[in-house]
């Protein structure tokens, strides 16, 4: 479940020490979100427990562990969370991948995809550009073969569908 | 040649003339608010099964389970396809109910009323160890019990729970309602005496009371069920007397029925009016309302509407006076 | 004996050549949903069931079985291949079975979940065979506490392990119990936490939290040391199967634990989720090489698949003998008998004879055939380890999107999936652990109903958590295995200093 530590690489980027406490700040934030939302309920005892009892028992330890974290987080030795060069290439899959989904909404799930296959095959280029195209093509085209016609799962649709009838 | 395509086809679209019946251009999809396996989900694929042997429709259909929040889920995604004509829902008292219970920006009169396919009725239910003859015997036991005696049903603050407080009210007694997520889980549970008394609906418990596990008391409804076919212990469900001619006077029935989005044309719904009419008179569907002792019931058009009316005041009135009410 | 040559005559039954035929369909097209996240074995059981409204019921719930035991096997694929959970049982599978896949022995991993499958299910189903009317009896005393006592010892069994931070275990479970606990309480049908918002009204559905907490993030993971596979190449034939079974005898302690937590989750509707976590957390508790779970023990892969197999089978026993599904897709084989007009309960035994024995007769074929085809296919799943980076991770990455959309039609869902695969990302960076937020999340929401059920019931006394010997027994299990890893590192620190005194020879 452990990540690779590469504690020897000197190599420059964003520390670990920063990136506990933003977790923890979040962790204590969503806390705080539990803890209201489930007081505002009534957390009690009626007969039973109440609707945001159990919510509001486990906010608290939640809050408690999430606090003892940003504790512990002051006090472990700095290391590098991720180097600029690893962010970078993460960064060049999430950026598609966002794109991706942003697409879906207005495109539809399969032309969306094409475009994600042309942009991420393109942005790491080491693929020749017709086998890209190819890809792009065919994989939209297995989807929509199996959800779409064989097993009747309708995935989004856009306008290229709508006017092919779909 | 892409723009000759995109003019056909809007040509094609706009040429579906209002004098021209309607017809589906692609696969309709009936969205069951609840999960499968469900009663609303076999009759939905029932429906879809009828559909499908008797080719009555040109275009397949497929059957969508959305039962998140108690079927808010697919109740708010037909309210969000308003003037989609390939999109169905099947309805209970849910309709009503849920926004009720929860506050959310549903209602009805948004949707557009297709027919009602038929009434579910609602049996009291005891193991069939039990030592209660009638509905009395449970009602005089109830009131002599501490901590009070335990009544499961389906969810919370719908219709078995609504029964249950019906049932408060009328005998002056207290229950504990324990709800859970299905009728045939409540059923087990009777069978095994976690609780000692159901509100399920026919079809829910038919297999319990078959095997011996577990007995009807009573029916909530006006008149005794009509199916003669002996079930078991050479009882039929029409052997099963009204509750009210026990001394406890709750009645209560629950709609099952299918609506389209809004904004859908006439002829779109008539399309379907004309589709679920033909369903309702198919012979696999009469067999699937003897099986599950469903009250036939169709009912179309003004039909419809005026039962739903009517329907909708009586819930708000027994949820308002249940306190089921979202503040 | 009478059962026996029923038995016989089902074999019969289903042994006829387009029995056999319709076999193979299902198993190859559960497969197909197996391995496809979103479309699992529901799914496809749904989508079939109306084509086999024509069919005779043996040969239809024929079909439809096989499509079940087909989606049990297929789950296994894509968790070892690519760690994204094609099931939600096939989670704990991920946990050995994905490193063992990095490590080069992707076939071995394959192998060894496909052969684990096939000894859960059998048996399984020599459990239906022999003692059906027993077992569903037993069933049915599990009333609100006993179900609250069973997900507490699958609980306790899975947790309280490990050396890892234990704030951050702690912040883990909580954050999968505050998730699940999003969207309708089923015990008083009002919504929580959903902060007026209709997307979230709908909870956080367990697949989507998967998909993103272990699929995505591990791409994002995997990127960053350069846009290859982690795996590595290794050889592939089919001589691997007989290698890796030849080891299988070594374990039979954790396939034969295995198989009885599966078999009683399955029939106790606990289901095949829950007993491939507890399977695991047994293993890694109880085995010798319970350390290097984690890290590509194969004995990981065996415990959950056993577990998840032999209670996916069971599952169906209730369904038949009670008409309680224990699954989802034992629900929707459940709407398929009453729409071919057979009652489940337990006078299917009596009135369907040839029914229901054509269908056990099938789960020994179904599963002996399945078996054989997942075989068949290991070098060929093995071999996509080597199709180029750049190509398979944007399909899987749009697998995975269709997957999260197609369970409940929602685009939220794809960004949901997302933003949990920057979450799984971050998480696993920081050591927080994931596994008990996948725990709290699938059985959070039905321990909390099961215990506020009991309470209702009992007016609010807790004693109903120790009112008879089934549930007593119970939360003692679980109390003894919640304190087994710190009484035991008592016991063995005491040892230790018994011995220090002697030459420490034995070390």
């Amino acid at each position: 479940m452990s990540s690779p530590d590469e504690a020897e690489a000197p190599e420059p980027g964003i520390a670990r020490r920063p990136v506990e406490v933003a977790t923890a700040a979040i962790l204590i934030g969503l806390a705080g979100l539990v803890l209201w939302d489930s007081y505002g309920r009534g957390a009690g005892w009626d007969g039973g427990p109440q609707n945001g009892f159990f919510p509001a028992r486990v906010g608290w330890l939640f809050l408690a562990a999430a606090l003892f974290i940003l504790f512990q987080s002051f006090r472990s030795e700095n290391q590098v969370f991720v180097t600029w060069r690893q962010l970078a290439q993460v960064v060049r899959v999430l950026g598609p991948l966002v794109l991706f989904v942003a697409l879906i909404a207005p495109l539809g799930l399969y032309v969306a995809a094409a475009i994600f296959i042309v942009v991420f095959m393109g942005v790491i280029a080491t693929a020749r550009w017709w086998s890209i195209l190819l890809t792009a093509v065919l994989v939209p085209l297995a989807c929509f073969w199996i959800f779409e016609l064989q097993f009747r799962v309708p995935l989004p649709k856009g306008p290229l569908e709508a006017a092919l009838g779909y | 040649m892409k723009q000759h395509w995109l003019a056909a086809c809007a040509a094609l679209a706009a040429g579906v003339s209002p004098a021209a019946a309607w017809e589906p251009t692609k696969a309709i999809e009936i969205v069951v608010p609840f999960s499968a396996g469900g009663a609303s989900d076999q009759m939905a694929r029932t429906m879809q099964g009828i559909i499908q042997k008797h080719n009555l429709a040109s275009q397949p259909i497929i059957v969508v389970n959305k039962p998140a929040a108690g079927g808010a889920e697919g109740m708010l995604d037909i309210q969000k396809s308003a003037g989609d004509p390939h999109k169905l829902i099947t309805t209970s008292s849910g309709i009503f109910m849920t926004p009720m219970a929860t506050k959310l920006p549903l209602n009805w009169k948004d949707y557009t009323p297709v027919a009602m396919m038929a009434q579910d009725s609602f049996v009291l239910w005891v193991n069939a160890k039990a030592p209660y003859k009638n509905a009395g015997d449970l009602m005089a036991k109830a009131k002599t019990s501490t901590p009070p005696m335990k009544v499961g049903g389906t969810s919370s603050k719908r219709e078995d729970n609504l029964i249950v407080f019906a049932m408060e009210k009328a005998g002056g007694v207290k229950f504990s309602y324990i709800p859970h997520t299905s009728g045939g889980q409540a059923s087990t549970q009777l069978a095994g005496e976690h609780v000692e008394a159901t509100t399920n609906n026919p079809a829910e418990d038919v297999a319990n009371w078959r095997g011996g596990a577990t007995r009807p008391l009573c029916v909530f409804s006006e008149k005794q069920m009509t199916y003669k076919e002996p079930v078991a212990d050479g009882k039929s469900w029409a052997d099963i007397p009204t509750c009210q001619s026990q001394g406890l006077d709750v009645t209560y029935q629950m709609l099952r029925g299918m609506f389209m989005p809004g904004k859908v044309t006439k002829e779109q719904q008539a399309y379907y009016v004309g589709l679920f009419k033909k369903v309702s008179e198919a012979p696999e569907w009469k067999d699937y309302l003897a099986r599950s002792a469903l009250v036939a019931d169709y009912r179309d058009g003004d039909a419809f509407v005026a039962f739903l009316k009517a329907d909708e005041e009586k819930h708000a009135k027994l949820m308002s006076e249940a306190g089921f009410m979202a503040k | 004996m009478d059962d026996l040559s029923s038995l016989f005559t089902g074999f019969q039954i289903a042994l006829s050549w387009h029995n056999v035929g319709f076999m193979a369909i299902g198993v190859v097209l559960g497969i197909i949903v197996g391995v496809l996240p979103g479309l699992g074995g529901p799914n496809g059981v749904a989508i079939l069931l109306p084509l086999t409204f024509g069919m005779d019921p043996t040969s239809a719930i024929i079909l439809l079985s096989s499509i079940y035991w087909g989606a049990l096997f297929g789950g296994a694929i894509t968790s070892i291949l690519f760690n994204i959970p094609g099931e939600a049982w096939s989670v704990a599978t991920t946990f050995d079975g994905y490193p063992m896949a990095v490590q080069g022995k992707a076939a071995e991993a394959l192998t060894a979940a496909f052969t684990a499958s096939f000894i859960g299910a059998l048996s399984g189903v020599v459990l239906i065979t022999f003692v059906a009317p027993l077992v569903a009896s037993f069933a049915l005393r599990f009333g609100p506490a006993e179900f609250f006592a069973v997900f507490l010892l699958t609980f306790c069994s899975f947790i309280g392990m490990g050396r890892d931070n234990r704030a951050k275990i702690l912040a883990s479970l909580c954050l999968g119990f505050l998730l699940a606990a999003v969207g309708l309480d089923s015990i008083s049908g009002d919504l929580r936490m959903t902060f007026g918002s209709t997307e979230l009204m709908r909870g956080f559905d367990f697949l989507i939290v998967v998909i993103g907490l272990f699929g995505v993030s591990e791409i994002l993971l995997t990127v960053e040391e350069g846009l290859v596979f982690k795996g590595k190449q290794a050889k592939i034939d089919l001589k691997v199967v007989l290698r890796t079974w030849a080891g299988l005898p070594r374990y039979w302690a954790t396939l034969v634990r295995s198989s009885i937590v599966g078999m009683w989750m399955g029939v106790t509707p606990g289901g095949a989720i829950a007993a491939s976590f507890m399977g695991y957390g047994l293993a890694k508790r109880f085995s010798k090489h319970g350390k290097n779970f984690g890290k590509g023990e194969i004995e990981g892969v065996l415990a959950p698949e056993t577990a998840a197999h032999a209670a996916g089978t069971s599952a169906l026993l209730p369904m038949l003998a009670l008409g309680i599904p224990g699954s989802a897709t034992a629900a929707v084989l459940l709407g398929g008998l009453l729409v071919w007009g057979l009652q489940p309960g337990p006078m299917l035994f009596v009135e369907q004879k040839d029914f229901v024995w054509g269908l056990i007769a099938s789960m020994y074929l179904g599963n002996i055939a399945g078996l054989i085809i997942v075989l068949a296919t290991v070098p060929l799943f093995a071999a996509i380890m080597r199709i180029p980076f750049s190509f398979v991770a944007p399909v899987i990455l749009i697998v995975c999107a269709i997957g999260a959309y197609t369970i409940s039609n929602s685009i939220f869902d794809i960004w949901l999936m997302l933003v949990f695969g920057v979450v799984g990302y971050v998480f696993k960076k920081l050591d927080y652990p994931l596994a008990p937020l996948v725990l709290a999340l699938v059985l959070g929401d039905r321990a909390e109903d099961a215990f506020r059920q009991a309470l209702i019931g009992s007016g609010g006394a807790l004693d109903v958590f120790w009112a008879n010997g089934l549930v007593t027994t119970l939360v003692l299990l679980s109390m003894m295995l919640l304190f087994w890893g710190p009484v035991g590192d008592l016991i063995a620190a005491l040892n230790r200093r018994g011995r220090a005194e002697k030459p420490a020879a034995a070390e």
